[in-house]
């Protein structure tokens, strides 16, 4: 089941690790995404860190680490092809990490909750 | 904001679903569901409908009845030849200050017995005060109309189906026509490189007019977020960003805004604010002026980041006054002052997030434009 940040991201739990994307929403406020710059697989992050630079046309903004752990993975498909983001932003992943403490991810909201949040 | 300023159009922004953003004391659509990378390929392949309403617009009317009395008049803030300009053309101009900064970029035009002048919203009060100070003309914001822009290679085929005449119109021309009984003002000319035309509206108007045009399949509306793309690719300048009152023509890339007649040994040089430095300068050459970048990779390189000669240490070179992704180039594109001794071609380094990236030095325009001459 996915989990939601307040910063737009959606979180899929993979046995010991957690996908993480932006959601629609974001996607539709980022419009047109051009370049997104990922963290280096390995690297030890902090909750809250920022961890991706994501361009779109008007601007630029950061996806942050929703939990401490370790990058154990990145979608380097995403270099030459940024706009996959706008195309299906829930199908399109950005990172995986190794939480610190397993269980940091259920504090998240649910659906519903995000849902309520974007109004 | 209570006092925020909407266009004749701004009803019709909503029910096209645009988003909407503050600009310059106006409520005007940054995009539209299209979205911004679609707004601007559509605007280069086939026409794009700007709200452009926001632009002041005033006429500067001669008290003695010649035109070339307002002419001379104007020319004492323009740093152009207005006098030269014939009844039914436009030009692009200049105010200047003192210390020979610009304040603000115009494109006026001769309408037989008054001038009609186009200036940026965020400088349209500093402007109309400066021309209130001018003797011998009478200075009328106009209040009562929009203004549209209707850009892109298939502009002039779209509106000539409802306004014939539009299509005898050269680049840069300017004159009254006809619309179901109402006079347009209309120009050939615009901010994207394409053909197009620049089309001032009755205010009662303007949403039928709007209307009538985005009824042809080749027409979309399009938002302040391509407008700015797309005049980013197409090497012009924009007010606030490229130049402003610290900034001499010479400096923006302007230089040929100032006209031969203005320069020095010209029949009527200088005598326009700043001129004696923006004329000095302009004949030696700027040591640093507007210069095109194209960064390496994909990452839009934007307005502040600071130019290097070198991949590490050294001084800065100037810094990025415009810059983002350009949807026709297919990569970024950025505008920067740096010395205009570095030849085209030579490679140059964009600081950021701490990281150098490689970029060109560049030729001006991005794109090849397609005016009607």
């Amino acid at each position: 089941m996915l989990k939601y940040t307040e910063d737009h991201e959606w979180l899929r739990s993979d046995g010991d690790e957690v996908t993480v994307g932006i959601t629609k929403h974001a996607s539709e406020q980022l419009g047109d995404v051009v370049f997104i710059e990922l963290p280096e697989e390995g690297r030890e992050v902090e909750a809250g860190e920022e961890i991706v630079v994501i361009e779109s046309v008007k601007a630029a903004s950061d996806i942050t680490a929703p939990v401490a752990g370790v990058i154990t993975a990145v979608n380097a498909d995403l270099a030459d092809a940024p706009a996959t983001v706008n195309e299906d932003p829930m199908g399109t992943w950005f990172f995986r990490i190794k939480p610190a403490d397993a269980s940091a991810v259920e504090g998240f909201m649910d659906e519903a909750a995000y849902q309520a949040l974007i109004g | 904001m209570a006092d925020t300023r909407r266009t004749g159009l701004n009803e019709l922004h909503r029910e096209l679903g645009a988003r909407m953003v503050s600009f310059a004391g106006w409520d005007m659509p940054v995009q539209f569901p299209m979205g911004v990378m679609a707004e601007h390929l559509h605007t280069r392949e086939k026409a794009g409908l700007f709200d452009v309403g926001h632009m002041g617009q005033v006429l500067i009317r001669p008290q003695d009845g010649d035109i070339a009395s307002a002419a001379l008049a104007l020319e004492t803030v323009i740093a152009a030849d207005v006098l030269s300009l014939p009844e039914g053309r436009q030009r692009y101009g200049l105010f200047t200050n003192d210390t020979g900064g610009i304040l603000d970029d115009l494109m006026f035009a001769n309408r037989g017995d008054h001038f009609l002048l186009v200036v940026n919203a965020a400088c349209a009060q500093q402007d109309i005060a400066i021309l209130k100070g001018l003797a011998g003309v009478t200075v009328t914001p106009v209040t009562d109309r929009g203004l549209l822009a209707l850009q892109g290679p298939q502009a002039a085929e779209v509106l000539a189906r409802i306004v014939p005449q539009a299509a005898d119109m050269r680049f840069m021309d300017s004159v009254t026509l006809d619309w179901q009984g109402h006079a347009l003002w209309v120009s050939r000319s615009g901010y994207t490189g394409e053909d197009g035309y620049e089309i001032s509206v009755p205010e009662a108007q303007v949403e039928a007019f709007a209307r009538a045009l985005l009824e042809h399949p080749e027409v979309a509306p399009i938002g302040l977020g391509a407008r700015d793309s797309l005049r980013l690719e197409a090497g012009m300048p924009l007010y606030g960003h490229d130049m402003d009152a610290g900034v001499t023509p010479g400096a923006a890339g302007l230089g040929w805004a100032v006209s031969k007649a203005r320069r020095q040994g010209g029949a009527r040089e200088g005598g326009f604010p700043g001129a004696g430095v923006i004329l000095p300068e302009l004949a030696r050459g700027a040591t640093s002026v507007r210069r095109g970048l194209r960064p390496e990779g994909r990452a839009p390189i934007r307005e502040g980041v600071v130019i290097f000669a070198a991949n590490e240490g050294g001084e800065p070179l100037g810094q990025v006054s415009s810059g983002g992704f350009g949807p026709s180039v297919g990569g970024p594109v950025a505008m920067a002052r740096i010395p205009a001794d570095i030849p085209e071609g030579t490679t140059v380094f964009a600081e950021l997030r701490g990281k150098r990236i490689p970029a060109t030095v560049a030729a001006l325009p991005f794109i090849t434009p397609s005016y009607k001459r």
